[in-house]
């Protein structure tokens, strides 16, 4: 039943997946959690960037910034990001695409668990004399990430499912084998369920481990 | 203004610590600061009193900013408040706060809440300040909670811990902003005995309290705010027992009599 699989590179496939998944994430928690600093923070300046930032980019389709980054940076101003060979070069477009559209909904999540922290957590760390950014990376950011975690996760398992647009610049993902299996067999129905099979198994385990996660981790007041 | 100031003969006066002068601020249309004059000599301990809404914890926390004024000048130790920035940062670092809601670092224990300020603010190495945490921790009697969460300890003993906190930066003069409205009944006197032995140690304290029995037992001078003004200021045993003013009479006839 399983015989038309011989030939493909399923699991180097899904390896796809994951390293877009992972690198996107690590990258778009940093600079989604650098722009949620910049909206709450003293300088007018940052806070209209953060603000502009979130609003513009979570408005347009990831389709439309992966198609950028290949068509706009690549091709016509020749940003390679220092890879050699399409291919490689296409990887990390497809990664920078998705650090740009996720850390607006990473800045959103963080900033919500911002909110969750009581205003006199931020006055007392002021009253001994933090600095801002002390008050922000040592009292204030700690529990909000604890707060966070829920909604963290939720972007997680939507970006997961994103990097499947990595296919419409040529990257050798999960969701590019399926649609080249699918025009060279007769099996449409069965290479579909294997593939989404494959990203429950990605996905599932996510939400439940960091579910889990999440209520261990719960600031207690 | 009715204000009525007093001979502070039994203040021992070795310089003005605390200065302010005609500050002002509003909250929109609200003037809750109208031409605050007030100082506070070393050493001593100033009990702000007076109903709700008269501007007593405004003024608690504009001494180290945590409200900004509209007006006028605050002078801590000659020096004048900073606006913002690191200067601001190093004033607050020499100027203690309790607050009504403890406000203990929640995702830290009892310990890191000590050590915390003297690490990342007086940069102090971690040892020294954990010796140093340990020691206020059982001054202030909670020694056996140093490894526990807040969450995990009483009103009161969350309490002396922020005092503890307030206390390891060693501060120049300390603020309590009503620090025992929050505590059950039966937690209130744990905290005021820390409070008056500090007292007695010869801190500079301004507490903002509804506690009369500490205003008269620790407190060199009783401030009475009513409106945004202060209406009167006077020694415990003359304001309790004679106060001048319309306003205060009326105020000490409620609370005093049942």
């Amino acid at each position: 039943m399983f015989d038309f699989l011989e030939g493909y590179d399923l699991l180097g496939a899904f390896w796809t997946t994951v390293q877009l998944a992972l690198l996107s994430a690590v990258g778009s928690l940093v600079w989604g959690t650098l722009l949620a600093a910049m909206r709450v923070g003293p300088v007018p300046l940052m806070r209209g960037f953060g603000t502009a930032y979130v609003n513009l980019v979570r408005n347009i389709p990831l389709t439309v910034i992966i198609l950028f980054t290949s068509l706009g940076l690549y091709q016509t101003l020749n940003v390679s990001l220092g890879a050699e060979g399409t291919e490689a070069v296409n990887f990390r477009l497809a990664v920078l695409g998705l650090i740009v559209y996720t850390s607006a909904f990473v800045c959103e999540a963080v900033r919500s668990g911002i909110n969750t922290v009581p205003v006199g957590q931020a006055e007392a760390a002021r009253a001994i004399g933090l600095s801002f950014s002390q008050v922000l990376w040592l009292v204030v950011l700690p529990q909000a990430f604890r707060s966070a975690v829920g909604p963290l996760t939720n972007v997680l398992i939507a970006l997961t499912k994103n990097t499947t647009v990595a296919a419409a610049i040529g990257v050798a993902e999960a969701a590019f084998l399926m649609k080249e299996m699918i025009e060279n067999e007769a099996q449409l129905l069965l290479i579909s369920a294997i593939f989404a099979f494959g990203f429950v198994v990605l996905t599932l385990p996510t939400g439940l481990i960091l579910g889990w996660v999440g209520k261990k981790v719960a600031v207690k007041r | 203004m009715t204000e009525v100031s007093v001979a502070k003969e039994d203040v021992a006066a070795t310089g003005e610590l605390v200065v302010l002068k005609s500050v002002n601020k509003h909250f929109g249309a609200l003037h809750v600061l109208q031409d605050i004059d007030l100082t506070i000599a070393r050493g001593e301990v100033v009990v702000v009193i007076g109903p709700s809404g008269s501007g007593k914890s405004t003024l608690c926390r504009t001494i180290n900013r945590l409200e900004t004024i509209d007006s006028g000048t605050i002078e801590i130790d000659g020096k004048p408040l900073p606006a913002e920035g690191k200067g601001l940062a190093r004033l607050r670092a020499d100027v203690g706060m309790v607050f009504q809601s403890f406000n203990l670092f929640a995702h830290k224990t009892v310990l890191e809440n000590v050590t915390l300020g003297q690490v990342k603010v007086r940069k102090k190495d971690k040892q020294a300040a954990e010796e140093r945490a340990r020691a206020l921790l059982d001054r202030v009697g909670v020694a056996a909670q140093a490894e526990k969460y807040p969450a995990q300890l009483s009103g009161g003993q969350q309490q002396r811990v922020a005092i503890a906190r307030a206390l390891a930066m060693e501060p120049k003069v300390m603020l309590f902003d009503e620090p025992t409205s929050a505590l059950d009944p039966e937690m209130i006197n744990e905290v005021l005995e820390v409070m008056q032995q500090l007292a007695r140690d010869g801190m500079t304290m301004i507490v903002v309290t509804h506690e009369m029995g500490f205003a008269r037992s620790a407190a060199n001078r009783v401030v009475f705010m009513a409106d945004g003004r202060i209406v009167e200021e006077a020694a415990p045993d003359q304001f309790f027992s004679n106060p001048r003013s319309d306003r205060a009479k009326d105020f000490l006839s409620k609370i005093l009599h049942h």
